[in-house]
């Protein structure tokens, strides 16, 4: 809180950036979200990883509650939900969501239920391991912020 | 012999450092042996006063008393005595060595004498004749035993003839003569040895003589000492007479002083005191020293350190007084020089350390305020979020009860704001941060727009009216803001207390005014160079009917927080910053803010500020702002007017009403221009795309999307929707899952500032939008229904220099489509309600029959397109490329088998984007 710890905040920022490249949670799609991001829209890439995570949040809940209902039947909704989330996972470069997601689509194009369910629980890790990930970051982006906003009256 | 060459010694030396230190001439003169003359640089002045007279007949006659009276005197006479003794003492001491010496000799002599009879005796080589019992022979035994012993080796006699030969005799009657000789000899070298002891004995004959001489040269030696001495010394009987003096003042003859007292001698100041101090020492007895300034007629103001011991004589009565007086005039303005800069040196430190201690308080002053500007500006930040927020929700639709509360919340929006504002205005004065401008300005309009601004906002029946007199230049240079800031806050505080009659501005140049004048090198310093030929004062006078303010609240009325009364504050609420920012503004720009009123008759409020006269010829850009605001159309002698008047409108502003009475002002244009209109307008202006979709979404509504559709549909903008959530918290937090654009921004610090950045940019993004149909730019569709995809793209538009209209499916875009028309248009594929590809068929199948009966069949709706029918768009192929996500469904020959033109895969680049409205956008 008393802006010295900028430069250590943007190296933390960057490992955490590199490893989740790393890991291969994240691709360039993100980079190209970020440098979307100018003075006009300061806070674009935080912007669009919050719809993103409300919008996939939505379509987990109503895959779910598709496939725990017994007499399912409706692949093809499913298959239409998880175009949603491919698209938008692969618009903000999260990478390893889009690829599960897609093993899930296949799976649900092949009205294979088990793997549908078992599509669901990778997604769904994934996912959260991504949303913590993002969490972690945009902390740690809004504290450096703090930090080199911090101004002394001299 | 031995002791004699001892004093001869001593004396020697005594000679030899008397003689050093002893003018040759000393004491051939008796006049001159107690005043030595001086050296030879001072003689010319000693000259008149010294050479007539005989300066030393003084203590000739006196000394002798002197020392017969005194203890000194005795005891100097004690050590001459006792000298004297000594070598008296010294003197029979060596006579009575001689003469043992001289009796030792004569034994000896004896001695031989006998020795010679014995010897004879001998002889005869008889045994001696001793006579028994006889002491002498006893006596005479032991002698010739001693004689024997002290002469044995010298004298003996060898003869080497026969004994008692006639040659042995001869031989010894020769060596008898012999030591006859030797020994008559030594008797006469005795006596001659005598002769001289004698000799000598009489030339130690006068010792008092020489005793005298030893005095002299000593006399000699102290007096030559005190004569050169730098202080005057003196000898005053028990009446204070001097006795005798050294060293006197040159001009004062030795009969001027001897016999006299201080008081006979001098006068002025210094004197009475000395004489007493004298008397007193006298008195006690004790031996004193006192520093005292004499101012003489004789030697101006001296200062003289005085040491005065009493003089007793044998007896232990007083006789007198030893004084002693050494001028430490410079001494004494030396230290007292000094004492006053020590004094000054301390006052100098004590006001250092007092300054240094201002300084550090007006530092911290000076930082509490920076901080307190900082932390307005970031309470500021957020709130006028907050207000712009509440005002775009004053336009939604709302029942009674919720405008009622908005319109509360908004007012209390603003009153926080404005007195953030003010406090943030304040700061800024103080801590020296506000920059003042020079722009050029029209005093008449500033005058007529702010009371313009008034009248519009009027809800009482009150005359506003400005006057200004001819000789106020048309243009003139001038931070026209703040002025219009002191004139606006001045107006609005005369309407609120004053509930009727009238208020107006009074413009009117005046001379140089009396304050300015003593500023004068400041203000040429401060204000620009060339001020001082071209600049003007106008007086500018703001006055009102109203409530008056008392005499005892006017000092202050210009304080912080301070209002005439807490009465009042509580009637007409306000943050008393008002005045107190118009003072400081004034003051800044080098004016000066006054006030006169009487109660319950009104107030004026006086500001004189100096302004830069323009030059008319150049119109600078600044003048457009104004000329934006009056009216376009008002006459040519607009410029030259020198009187205005609003009565009130009473509601009509509201309404719409009636104009304004008086030149034809509509003063509610000017509340069309203000910023809540702007942003009515702004969603004013696409009305039917709001409820048409809201429209199809009813049709819709058992399809699986609605929550996320009526989000979508119910603001134009989401960044806007998501603004009213912003209060419930944080982004992740799982009960408000929904995150929006400046949620971070709600998290404080820097971020805060960013958010207003964003309201603002997005309403500059919704007039872009609605300007958009006059433009001359590509008009772009994008038909998307992912929500993150039209946020990415719609971003990348913007970096790429284009904005573009979105649409959520395949039915929105035809409605979009037929409604106006596009240059290109981005189809996602795979969407729902109705496909990229089915929607793209639709509108080429559009394109060629120039109706949408093909998607009236397929379920659009009917009446929007009907209504639309008549107009025939023209037959040029709209470019529609396709968005593909690259899966099997969706293969870029399907595109192009529906009338795609292109395709660009998912996930879109920038890179991508840009060829593609490189080769569709010309």
């Amino acid at each position: 809180m008393l802006g010295l710890g900028v430069d250590r905040l943007q190296a933390d920022i960057n490992r955490l950036l590199a490893s989740l490249f790393h890991q291969g949670v994240l691709d360039e799609h993100f980079l190209q979200l970020q440098q979307l991001q100018d003075e006009t829209s300061p806070n674009f890439v935080y912007d669009v990883i919050n719809i993103y995570f409300d919008e996939s949040e939505k379509l987990l809940r109503n895959l779910r509650l598709l496939l725990m209902d017994r007499e399912f039947s409706d692949y093809k909704k499913i298959g239409l939900h998880l175009n949603q989330l491919v698209g938008s996972s692969s618009s903000i470069g999260a990478r390893r969501v889009r690829n599960v997601c897609v093993a899930f689509r296949s799976a649900s194009e092949l009205s294979n239920r088990p793997g549908c369910l078992r599509g669901l629980e990778v997604v769904e890790h994934e996912y959260h391991y991504l949303k913590n990930m993002m969490h972690e970051l945009f902390q740690l982006e809004q504290q450096r912020l703090l930090a080199a906003g911090v101004r002394y009256p001299i | 012999m031995v002791c004699e060459m001892e004093t001869d010694q001593i004396e020697e030396m005594d000679v030899e450092v008397l003689s050093s230190m002893w003018p040759e001439d000393v004491g051939t003169e008796a006049d001159k042996q107690f005043n030595v003359e001086k050296p030879a640089g001072d003689l010319d002045t000693l000259k008149e006063v010294t050479i007539e007279e005989k300066p030393t007949i003084a203590d000739l006659t006196r000394l002798p008393d002197l020392l017969n009276s005194t203890h000194q005197g005795t005891s100097q006479l004690t050590n001459l005595v006792k000298q004297w003794e000594y070598m008296q003492d010294n003197a029979v001491r060596l006579l009575r060595e001689e003469l043992k010496n001289l009796n030792r000799q004569r034994e000896e002599a004896e001695a031989k004498e006998l020795k010679i009879i014995e010897d004879y005796k001998f002889e005869s080589n008889e045994p001696e004749n001793v006579p028994v019992l006889d002491e002498t022979s006893d006596l005479f035994r032991k002698f010739r035993q001693k004689k024997r012993d002290a002469l044995i080796d010298s004298k003996k006699i060898e003869i080497d003839e026969e004994f008692d030969t006639v040659a042995y005799w001869k031989q010894k009657a020769l060596s008898l003569e012999k030591m006859l000789e030797a020994s008559t000899e030594r008797e006469r070298r005795l006596v001659e040895k005598l002769h001289e002891s004698l000799k000598t004995m009489e030339s130690h004959a006068a010792p008092v003589q020489e005793l005298t001489q030893n005095l002299k040269r000593a006399e000699g030696f102290l007096h030559f000492i005190l004569q050169n001495a730098p202080i005057v010394m003196g000898h005053q009987d028990k009446d204070l007479r001097y006795l005798f003096i050294y060293n006197k003042y040159p001009s004062l003859r030795e009969q001027d002083i001897l016999g006299k007292t201080d008081v006979e001698i001098f006068h002025g100041g210094g004197v009475k005191e000395s004489e007493d101090f004298k008397r007193e020492v006298l008195e006690k007895g004790k031996a004193s020293k006192r520093e005292i300034t004499f101012t003489t007629d004789l030697f101006g103001s001296k200062t003289f350190l005085i040491y005065v011991e009493p003089v007793y004589n044998k007896a232990g009565e007083k006789i007198g007084i030893n004084y002693m007086g050494m001028e430490v005039t410079d001494q004494v303005v030396k230290r007292e020089k000094m004492a006053k800069l020590r004094e000054d040196n301390a006052v100098r430190k004590a006001m250092e350390s007092e300054l240094n201690k201002t300084i550090h308080i007006t530092e911290e002053t000076m930082r509490a305020k920076q901080m307190l500007a900082t932390m307005s500006h970031e309470i500021r930040s957020p709130l006028s979020g907050v207000v712009g927020m509440a005002e775009i929700l004053s336009t939604t639709k709302l029942d009674k009860e919720q405008r009622q509360l908005l319109n509360v919340m908004i007012s209390s929006g603003d009153l926080v704001l404005q007195l953030i504002n003010d406090i943030l205005d304040l700061s800024k004065v103080e801590s020296g941060v506000m920059k003042l401008e020079a722009t050029k300005f029209r005093p008449r309009e500033v005058v007529k727009h702010v009371l313009q601004t008034a009248a519009a906002s009027l809800k009482k029946s009150l005359t506003l009216e400005g006057n200004i007199t001819d000789d106020v230049p048309i243009e003139v240079v001038g931070d026209v803001l703040r002025i219009r800031q002191i004139l606006t806050n001045l107006i609005s505080n005369a309407i609120k207390f004053t509930h009727d009659g009238h208020v107006g501005i009074k413009l009117q140049v005046i001379s140089e005014p009396s304050f300015a004048r003593d500023n004068a090198l400041n203000a040429d310093a401060e204000v620009d160079n060339g001020l001082t030929e071209t600049s003007v004062w106008i007086r500018c006078d703001v006055y009102d009917t109203g409530i008056g303010i008392p005499e005892n609240a006017l000092p202050c009325l210009f304080k912080k927080y301070m209002q005439a009364s807490a009465d009042h504050a509580r009637k007409y609420g306000g943050t008393g910053l008002g005045l107190a920012i118009c003072k400081q503004l004034v003051e800044l720009m080098g004016g000066q803010l006054t006030v006169t009123s009487r109660v319950n008759e009104g107030s004026t409020f006086t500001f004189i500020l100096p302004y830069k006269v323009a030059t008319s010829d150049d119109y600078s850009d600044d003048q457009d702002e104004f000329s934006d605001m009056t009216d376009h159309q008002s006459e040519p002698d607009d410029t030259t007017e020198g009187y205005f008047q609003f009565k009130p409108l009473l509601g009509s502003i509201y309404s719409n009403g009636g104009p304004a009475i008086s030149n034809g002002f509509l003063p509610h244009k000017v509340m069309l221009t203000t910023s809540p209109i702007k942003l009515i307008n702004g969603f004013v202006a696409d009305p039917s795309n709001n409820t048409g979709q809201s429209e199809i979404v009813q049709v819709e509504n058992g399809g699986y999307v609605d929550e996320t559709k009526l989000e979508t549909s119910s603001g134009h903008c989401p960044e806007s929707a998501h603004q009213y959530e912003n209060g419930n918290g944080r982004c992740f937090s799982k009960e408000s899952e929904s995150c929006s654009s400046s949620q971070a921004s709600s998290e404080g610090g820097t971020l805060e500032m960013e958010s207003e950045l964003t309201v603002s940019s997005q309403r500059e993004e919704e007039k872009a939008e609605t300007n958009l149909k006059e433009t001359s730019k590509p008009k772009i569709l994008l038909v998307e229904d992912n929500k993150i995809n039209i946020m990415v793209a719609k971003s990348m538009m913007k970096q790429l220099g284009h904005t573009m209209d979105i649409a959520n499916n395949g039915v929105e875009a035809i409605n979009a489509i037929n409604r106006s028309s596009y240059d290109l248009v981005l189809m996602d594929v795979c969407m729902p309600v109705l496909d990229g590809l089915k929607a793209t068929r639709l509108i080429r199948s559009y394109e060629e029959s120039g109706n949408w009966n093909a998607a009236i069949e397929a379920g659009v709706d009917k009446d929007i397109l009907e209504n639309e029918q008549v107009c025939v768009r023209s037959t040029n192929r709209l470019p529609i490329i396709a968005m593909t996500a690259n899966t099997l469904a969706e293969s870029s020959e399907e595109c192009y088998a529906n009338g795609m033109d292109s395709f660009i895969s998912k996930p879109v680049t920038l890179q991508k984007l840009r060829e593609c409205l490189q080769q569709y956008l010309h």
